[in-house]
């Protein structure tokens, strides 16, 4: 069984050491997965695992990535609310990989909301 | 199995649980697959434990219906397997899961390490507990070990969260192999 390495936690402390003095602690964007049955159920775990992969590809330090539960809006999922600093937090509907990879370069990265991806005003689609 | 589970451990999770135990026991002579889920969150009452399979109960107040248990237990008796949800209020909640491993209805288990990181890193502050045994192999991996190592560093920082699935992909990789 491979255990986890203390000389890696080690390291990764020591190389943590001076970034934390750098950032002060804190973050620049947070983006939040919708992990409720029903996102779960849609794909919100491979929406997370790009998120992630996007992540350690790039290096990026200062992006948070979390979970939330159900938000009622369960035929929307799989959703994500994607907070920037001095930016208005964003709801994503449906969202897959290809619109994840987007959120990602245009809004996490640079700033920009993509409107089209993003929950319309008013209440959820209701069958006429 | 795998999207069962996380969604299992996420409930415990929104009960406010600070450690979940995940231990999936694939016991290949006796054909059994044991899936069992534990948090420490607030439990639930009998009351609510004797309504809790009921689709249409949910603590939720953003929807009405609950189905999160009642598929996980659908999925368990079409593979020949039972069931079981026990609950204290204060203590905790423990979701007990079996299946004849070899039933054709029986689903695959699925990505243990996505489901694993992705509690690990959604939930940082969250001890996860994860087993898993296959045959006469073993696999653990505790955060709280990984905790009392980094001390004041956040558990879902991207060098820590690569290692983990390093970790976990050749844990996983090695049980296969072994059995």
């Amino acid at each position: 069984m491979p255990r986890i390495s203390i000389e890696d936690l080690k390291k990764i402390k020591e190389e943590q050491k001076g970034k934390m003095v750098l950032r002060g602690g804190s973050h620049r964007a947070k983006v939040t997965v919708h992990m409720g049955t029903c996102g779960i159920a849609a794909g919100a775990r491979e929406v997370m695992n790009v998120f992630r992969e996007l992540i350690a590809e790039k290096g990026i330090q200062d992006v948070i990535l979390t979970n939330s539960g159900c938000a009622g809006l369960c035929a929307k999922e799989p959703m994500i609310t994607v907070e920037v600093v001095d930016l208005a937090p964003v709801k994503y509907v449906q969202v897959d990989k290809e619109k994840a990879r987007k959120i990602f370069e245009e809004h996490v990265l640079g700033g920009r909301v993509l409107e089209d991806y993003a929950l319309a005003i008013g209440s959820e689609t209701m069958a006429v | 199995m795998s999207l069962h589970i996380l969604d299992v451990a996420e409930n415990g999770i929104r009960a406010g649980a600070k450690q979940i135990k995940i231990l999936v026991d694939e016991s290949l002579g006796d054909d059994l697959l044991t899936i069992v889920i534990e948090d420490d969150g607030k439990g639930m009452s009998p009351e609510f434990l004797n309504t809790v399979m009921d689709p249409f109960v949910t603590t939720r107040t953003t929807r009405k219906v609950g189905l999160g248990l009642s598929l996980f237990q659908q999925s368990a008796l079409e593979s020949d397997g039972a069931f079981e949800v026990e609950s204290k209020p204060g203590v905790g909640t423990k979701v007990t899961v079996t299946m004849r491993h070899s039933h054709i209805d029986r689903k695959p288990m699925g990505d243990m390490v996505s489901t694993i990181l992705t509690l690990i890193e959604g939930n940082p502050s969250v001890d996860i507990v994860y087993n898993h045994r296959k045959g006469a192999g073993e696999y653990l991996l505790d955060t709280r070990e990984v905790r009392a190592e980094l001390g004041d560093i956040p558990m879902n920082i991207p060098p820590v969260v690569s290692l983990l699935q390093s970790n976990l992909s050749e844990g996983l990789k090695e049980l296969d192999g072994i059995s």
